[in-house]
């Protein structure tokens, strides 16, 4: 049922010296799995809560099911929320706390108890319904959490970072946990994340911040396959960065003088002659080959450092032009190769994106907050 | 490796001290400290001290009196005036702490969650009834209530003569303070997002509050309720000023002036002190041990009404009705001495005052005592506290010694201060060469111990135990890490702590008035004055009050501009 639509909300803090969401319009829609992915800072935390109704926006409008909700308290939303730190109520046992919701609704009796077990036999919790917060794992508290956000009944799910605080395996397990478990219960959910592989694994559509604003909402495919801007390009997925000039266009698409008199073919023939430009492309992206050869977008180097990362296998190659690129290879695929040695690095033109040189700098551009 | 061990650049600037490793002293010292037997003995003799000089005193000064407890019974009326004294004081400071409890916990709400710009002056104007000496307080309220000068004079007979009404409102005005200072502490530490959290599962705010909030802030509303309490049991200069007494009887009798009248070497004196002791401990046993358990009402929800209640128009007629209540219950009586002390300055009593003639004679000697009490009290509890402050901390004793010494502190705190000097004045007489200023420093010491090694201990508590480690792998001996580490970092809470001491003892009128017949401090002439033991006029009362106040703010106000900013936990 809810849909959301942010209108053109700001929100600022610190009298008005902090932007912390500057005039975000977005809309999500009924039953999809949402994610606010970017770093620390954005504004993505702020837009969740704005959402919420725990803080109430400068400018702007917030709709939920078509509603504009700007002046309705956070009980009478219809949401649940899960927070970082899970937020289990430290004077009351798991059943306690899953109930609550219900309980302050005063429902029936009969009606809380049956959707209290539903939900954490959902969450596979049952049997410890007697436990405290404090005797349990942080897994299990963010499960509980889960339980109790959703005991309410609440068809719009909002989650700010849930995964943040728990280790490295207990997040893979949960990531798909709570991705089934709200597309059984059919609702929609807000995720706030700063793990691309997380958005990425869970999500159905992400919207990607910096600095208080939207760069780009697509799918997890779209964000990866047309970033359309160098920080996207950056944060979902890796990217290396070479800086260039146009030097000719034509029908299928445009060559690139890189550093060093170095020309590469791309696809995108978007860009105007000789304007000033950034190539991105992704170490998975590129070929790694013995020796110089002559191939097509051939980049001669040596290698300089390579790491073995368990999947992949990291090298990264120093260009005769000076650049040094990071290439991936799964460990699996084809023999390893030695440090020192002379290679040919190369990609096809089509998987490669081109930007405009950034007018404040590539670095400021790439920096997060 | 370097000969003299010199202090960081920065510490040593902070502490202001004369660089005594020119002489070696310190070195020796620092080196001298890392003698396990040294330490021991450090650690054992702040323990000495404190059983001989605290605890023990008062514990065996009742069993040495223990034969005129019985006296007691076989005069029925003194009897009943004992015990009904007794109830008086227990009932007056339930109900006291109680209405504190609820006229506090609104005001502490929105100093905490407001947001307009004037909350820093009223957390400020929130402490002022604390900071005022309590016979300033009592004398005070007594002109307000119930003087001509006062409200009264508009209701053309005396609204609120002295008696047990009088008292009620002067121990809720002096113990609001305490709740409100640890409830808004309480709020402001209190994680915000278990009351989002109740929030977004659908509670209104004051169902959210009430459900969850004052649930997990229950212990610091029972450590608030305990010092309301302990408070209203233990105070006696302005109770004795308000108390309504005449001749040798007064309108309202509590145990601290039941004491004051019959004089603490009767046998009913020693009868109601053991009482109130016992009971007091008793009670605060039981408290400590069953109110973790307690729990308050959680379960039942009134949606619809608790939905109301949390309306805007509600919350700001229950704001406005607790500040109206806070300006002309608490904070307007106890400015009220203002008046005649400024008029005491325009008609000429300063003069008077300031040539030491006739009675000012003795009010300035003995505000001179009081200083010179307090000072040495002071440095002596620094001096035998710090030692017990780290055992407690650290656990230097073992676990469950440490502990157990941990609680037995506390113990000074909660007994009345009256019933505490009447003790030790039992004990101590019982070797009769000690002069009266002895005792009254002894009975001073023992009251005011318990707040120097509490905050001590809970400052040194906050700094972790990694410090300590990585300064001691670094080469610091013990005494050097006291110094160069320990010291610096809880130089507020060091500074606070003495200073509470000094104005504690100061203040303090029970004790002194139980331990010494000869030696007057400043609040027990006054309350001399106040009852009109000697020829005094309204006007010097005021002034000598107006003295006493401006001296604490002053005494205050170099604590605030000696060590700024709140200490950070490390």
């Amino acid at each position: 049922m809810p849909e959301v639509k942010v209108e053109n909300v700001t929100k600022k803090f610190g009298e008005g010296k902090i932007v912390a969401v500057d005039n975000v319009s977005l809309q999500i829609n009924d039953k999809e799995y949402f994610a606010l992915l970017g770093p620390s800072g954005c504004g993505k935390t702020t837009l969740l809560r704005l959402i919420a109704g725990l803080i109430q926006p400068d400018e702007g409008n917030i709709y939920i099911d078509g509603k504009l909700v700007n002046d309705v308290p956070p009980e009478d939303r219809g949401i649940g929320f899960v927070f970082q730190t899970y937020a289990l109520f430290p004077h009351m046992d798991v059943w306690g706390n899953v109930t609550y919701g219900p309980r302050v609704k005063a429902w029936d009796t009969q009606e809380s108890n049956k959707i209290g077990r539903e939900m954490l036999e959902m969450v596979r919790l049952f049997e410890r319904s007697k436990a405290f917060p404090q005797e349990l794992s942080g897994g299990m508290m963010q499960r509980v959490a889960l339980a109790r956000a959703l005991s309410a009944g609440a068809k719009l799910l909002l989650l700010d970072e849930p995964l943040g605080a728990l280790d490295a395996k207990i997040r893979l397990e949960l990531r798909y946990e709570i991705r089934r478990l709200v597309k059984d219960l059919e609702l929609t959910a807000i995720h706030v994340t700063h793990d691309q592989g997380e958005a990425m694994a869970m999500s159905d559509r992400i919207a990607v911040m910096r600095k208080g604003r939207i760069l780009q909402v697509g799918t997890p495919q779209e964000l990866y396959m047309n970033p359309q801007e160098i920080f996207v390009a950056n944060f979902v997925g890796e990217s290396n960065f070479l800086e260039g000039f146009v030097e000719s266009i034509n029908d299928i698409g445009a060559v690139l003088e890189l550093r060093g008199k170095l020309d590469v073919k791309v696809s995108d023939k978007n860009k105007r002659l000789g304007e000033r430009i950034v190539l991105a492309i992704r170490p998975e992206a590129l070929e790694l080959e013995k020796r110089h050869k002559k191939v097509e977008n051939a980049m001669h180097g040596r290698i300089e450092r390579f790491r073995f990362e368990g999947t992949n296998i990291r090298y990264e190659v120093r260009l005769e032009n000076e650049d040094s690129v990071v290439v991936t290879r799964p460990t699996l695929a084809g023999e390893w190769l030695d440090l020192g040695e002379k290679v040919t690095v190369s990609f096809p033109p089509d998987k490669s994106f081109v930007f405009t040189y950034p007018s404040k700098g590539l670095r400021e551009e790439l920096m997060a907050e | 490796m370097e000969g003299s061990i010199r202090p960081l650049r920065g510490c040593q600037r902070d502490l202001g001290r004369i660089d005594l490793s020119r002489f070696g002293l310190l070195k020796f010292l620092d080196g001298v400290s890392s003698k396990p037997a040294i330490r021991y003995m450090t650690y054992s003799v702040s323990i000495v001290f404190f059983f001989a000089l605290i605890l023990i005193p008062p514990i065996l000064g009742i069993l040495l009196k223990w034969n005129q407890v019985g006296q007691i019974f076989e005069n029925p009326s003194l009897q009943s005036r004992a015990l009904a004294a007794i109830y008086a004081s227990f009932g007056v400071a339930l109900f006291v702490s109680l209405i504190d409890l609820v006229a506090g916990l609104p005001l502490a709400w929105f100093i905490a969650r407001g947001k307009t710009r004037w909350l820093n002056a009223l957390d400020t104007l929130v402490d002022i009834p604390f900071i005022l000496p309590t016979v300033a307080l009592g004398y005070s309220l007594l002109l307000f209530w119930s003087q001509p000068e006062g409200v009264s004079s508009l209701f053309g007979a005396n609204l609120i003569s002295p008696g047990w009404l009088l008292v009620i409102l002067l121990h809720f005005v002096f113990s609001f303070p305490i709740i409100v200072r640890v409830m808004v502490g309480a709020l402001l530490d209190y994680q915000i997002v278990y009351e989002e959290a109740s929030r977004t599962l659908g509670a209104p705010p004051l169902t959210a509050d009430r459900t969850v909030t004052l649930s997990i802030l229950k212990p610091s509303l029972m450590s608030s309720f305990i010092l309301a309490f302990a408070r209203s049991l233990s105070e006696t200069g302005a109770t004795v000023m308000v108390a309504g007494i005449v001749g040798n009887r007064a309108a309202f009798e509590n145990g601290p002036v039941f004491i004051y009248l019959v004089g603490k070497n009767s046998a009913e004196a020693v009868f109601v002190s053991f009482v109130l002791i016992a009971v007091a401990s008793l009670i605060f046993g039981v408290i400590t041990l069953l109110g973790p358990r307690l729990k308050l009402p959680t379960k039942k929800v009134w949606p619809v009404f608790e939905r109301r209640l949390s309306g805007n128009s509600v919350a700001m007629s229950r704001n406005a009705l607790t500040l109206i209540i806070f300006f002309f219950i608490v904070l307007v009586p106890s400015l009220f001495v203002a008046l005649p002390t400024v008029y005491a300055i325009t008609n000429g009593t300063l003069a008077q005052a300031l040539s030491g003639a006739g009675i000012w004679q003795g009010y300035w000697n003995s505000l001179i005592l009081s200083y010179f009490v307090g000072a040495t009290v002071t440095l002596i509890n620094v001096f035998i506290g710090l030692p017990m402050a780290v055992l407690i901390a650290r656990k230097r004793a073992g676990a469950l010694p440490s502990k157990i010494l941990d609680v037995l502190i506390n113990v000074p705190l909660i007994v009345p201060s009256i019933a505490l000097g009447a003790s030790m004045s039992f004990f101590w007489s019982n070797f009769a060469f000690i002069p009266e200023i002895a005792l009254l420093v002894f009975a001073h010491i023992a009251i005011t111990y318990p707040y120097f090694v509490r905050a001590m201990a809970s400052a040194i508590e906050r700094i972790s135990m990694d410090l300590e480690k990585a300064s001691r792998i670094l080469g610091a001996k013990p005494l050097t890490l006291f110094r160069t580490v320990i010291l610096p970092l809880t130089k507020y809470s060091l500074f606070a702590g003495a200073l509470i001491v000094f104005t504690r003892s100061v203040d303090e009128t029970g004790a002194t008035v139980a331990v010494t017949s000869t030696l007057k401090t400043a609040p027990v002439l006054l309350v001399g004055w106040v009852n009109r033991t000697v020829k005094v006029t309204a006007s010097d009362i005021g002034l000598g009050i107006g003295f006493l106040i401006i001296l604490s703010f002053a005494v205050l106000l170099v604590m605030r501009l000696a060590v700024r900013g709140r200490e950070r936990r490390y």
